[in-house]
């Protein structure tokens, strides 16, 4: 006698974001990503779909990223100085999904680029790239609310992913992606009833952008509460397949700046012989780190380390296999 | 729990009228309004003094789905009228309702099967309501089963333990309470569990406070549903901080206003 499996039924699934736009829908991008769509628990093939796979962007910084640990020199350092020739790297020779812009130079603190600099700056790599573009600020609110309009008109037509949105924070970057169509990044502190609460928020101000929100959970690096954000994301993919229509967003995170934050990434081998060499052991972090986010339902991965990319990618071209059955 | 609107009902005098004089506008405001506020069905009833309960019901059926897209429930003693509303029917419908009587059992869910209906089964025969709960579960078995002979899922069904007035029939609200924890435990999946809420309350002078009252008590005994009068706003508030508090729904500080939206 055929034994009759029990499967889960979902009521719901996470809705779809098209990133970047080609030239036929006002844009300049070779092609466009799309993210989410899943209507099972991460990669149950046998119990829904999982129509598109996760991508892995690589993050490029509009100046010399001085504090990040030299084991990147070799793969970035001739192409520091210029943000369009660092994309052109990260997409031609490491295979980048997609490119993370990050405004870091307009920091009042750094050098204080204008504006209308850091728009020049990511027409610059939209001119160098093809792939669909996310572009953050500075991580100033005040500086970057005069960034958001500047740089989402300057890039009009392309269909940005532009972040970052906070509860306290939410209404310059939501009005210039209304403005101009771009897709927002809605950023909420490991805490799903401000994710939930901020989806709303942006929701209120547009309907239409509801279907052009990116959740990003804020995540740990393995060591440092990963448990917490894993668990927030299991709640959220979880609400949005019972049908919680304001948690049924893809979701980004950045990997790459919090592993490349810890001692276990960074320190030498001098210092800590029993761990290992730092480089292998700085890539292997992010690479775990990343897989982790996968297996609770991750769309869109943000990484430093090239080889960590190569990794990573191989993973989800494992978990994209069909298990139906 | 999902609220039944209770409003388009030939009970209430404006819609009697409305119905009487074929008038569209009340039953689409009554629509929307209960749509706005959180109904998830819409319960359609010609009311008692209908002259023509199956033309009424048709009207019904078809100026109400001209202003919401909600799922209809069809409430009538008289079976050809539903019958005839459920052909028009855009959406699978809700048939409100049938006791545990054979030959009332036999029309309803074989029309069910046919028009891939929910049912409301009362948790009464022709001995009338019983007393405790024991009675009413037995009296919910025999819905499930037969429902089942005729090919309708216990999931399908929604079992209504039968509220009394609790000026009237104090003893019965502790035995509806346990009534549906008990559906519960009858199939899997199990049936789910409906009440007409304002009947706790009739001939009171606290009504909604008694209703919203009881309306949380028995959600946290598993209630899966009410026919409500949707535009009660301290009645959906109450609803949403329960399905919140039975971690039904994830909180957060908009948590009535999404409940409402849906």
């Amino acid at each position: 006698m055929a034994v009759e499996i029990q499967k889960e039924k979902y009521r719901s699934k996470v809705g779809e974001v098209v990133l970047g736009a080609t030239r036929e829908q006002g844009g300049t991008r070779s092609h466009t990503i799309t993210v989410g769509g899943e209507s099972a628990l991460p990669y149950l093939h046998f119990e829904g779909e999982i129509p598109n796979r996760p991508v892995v962007a690589l993050e490029v910084w509009d100046m010399v990223p001085e504090e990040w640990n030299d084991c990147f020199k070799q793969y970035y350092g001739d192409v520091f100085n210029d943000p369009a020739a660092w994309a052109k790297k990260c997409v031609d020779e490491y295979g980048a999904d997609l490119i993370l812009v990050r405004l870091k130079s307009a920091d009042p603190d750094l050098k204080g680029s204008s504006p209308e600099n850091c728009a020049a700056t990511v027409q610059k790599v939209l001119g160098a790239v093809g792939v669909p573009l996310v572009v953050i600020g500075c991580g100033n609110n005040e500086k970057d609310n005069l960034l958001y309009p500047v740089v989402a008109e300057a890039a009009t037509g392309e269909n940005l992913l532009l972040g970052v949105a906070e509860q306290q924070n939410y209404k310059a970057i939501t009005s210039a992606c209304m403005a101009y169509k771009h897709n927002v990044i809605a950023q909420s502190p490991i805490d799903i009833n401000i994710c939930k609460q901020l989806n709303i928020l942006i929701a209120e101000m547009s309907t239409a952008m509801a279907n052009r929100i990116v959740i990003d959970p804020t995540i740990a690096a393995l060591g440092y509460g990963i448990e917490y954000s894993y668990s927030i994301m299991e709640r959220a993919r979880n609400g949005a397949l019972q049908g919680d229509k304001m948690l049924a967003m893809p979701m980004i995170c950045n990997v790459g700046q919090e592993v490349w934050k810890t001692k276990e990434a960074n320190l030498p081998v001098a210092e800590e012989p029993g761990w290992g060499e730092q480089e292998e052991r700085g890539v292997m972090w992010e690479a775990m780190t990343a897989t982790a986010y996968l297996q609770a339902g991750m769309n869109v991965l943000i990484l430093r380390h090239p080889r960590a990319l190569a990794l990573v990618k191989q993973n989800i071209a494992d978990l994209m296999k069909s298990n139906s059955y | 729990m999902i609220i039944i609107g209770e409003r388009i009902n030939g009970m209430f005098k404006d819609v009697a009228k409305a119905i009487r004089e074929r008038d569209a506008g009340v039953i689409h405001e009554w629509a929307r309004r209960q749509e706005k506020n959180g109904a998830r069905y819409l319960d359609l009833n010609v009311g008692p003094s209908s002259a023509e309960p199956v033309e009424a019901m048709k009207w019904l059926v078809e100026v109400t789905q001209e202003a919401s897209n909600l799922p209809l429930c069809l409430d009538s003693t008289k079976y050809d009228a539903i019958e005839a509303g459920l052909k028009l029917c855009k959406r699978p419908a809700m048939i409100n309702s049938v006791p545990a009587e054979a030959a009332k059992m036999e029309r309803v869910f074989a029309m069910a099967a046919e028009h891939n209906a929910e049912v409301i089964c009362l948790a009464m025969n022709e001995e009338g309501i019983p007393k405790d709960a024991e009675n009413r579960v037995a009296l919910a078995m025999e819905l499930v089963a037969t429902a089942d002979a005729f090919g309708v899922a216990p999931d399908m069904l929604f079992i209504d333990p039968l509220v009394l007035p609790c000026n009237v029939a104090q003893d019965h609200g502790k035995e509806v309470m346990e009534t549906m924890r008990q559906i519960k435990l009858l199939s899997d999946p199990p049936p789910k569990t409906v009440v007409g809420l304002s009947n706790v309350s009739q001939g009171t002078k606290n009504r909604e406070l008694i209703n919203r009252i009881f309306a949380v008590m028995a959600m946290a005994c598993g209630l899966d549903a009410a026919i409500a009068d949707a535009c009660d706003d301290e009645l959906m508030a109450a609803v949403a901080t329960a399905r919140i508090l039975l971690n039904m729904d994830i909180y957060c500080d908009s948590y009535i206003d999404v409940f409402k939206q849906g």
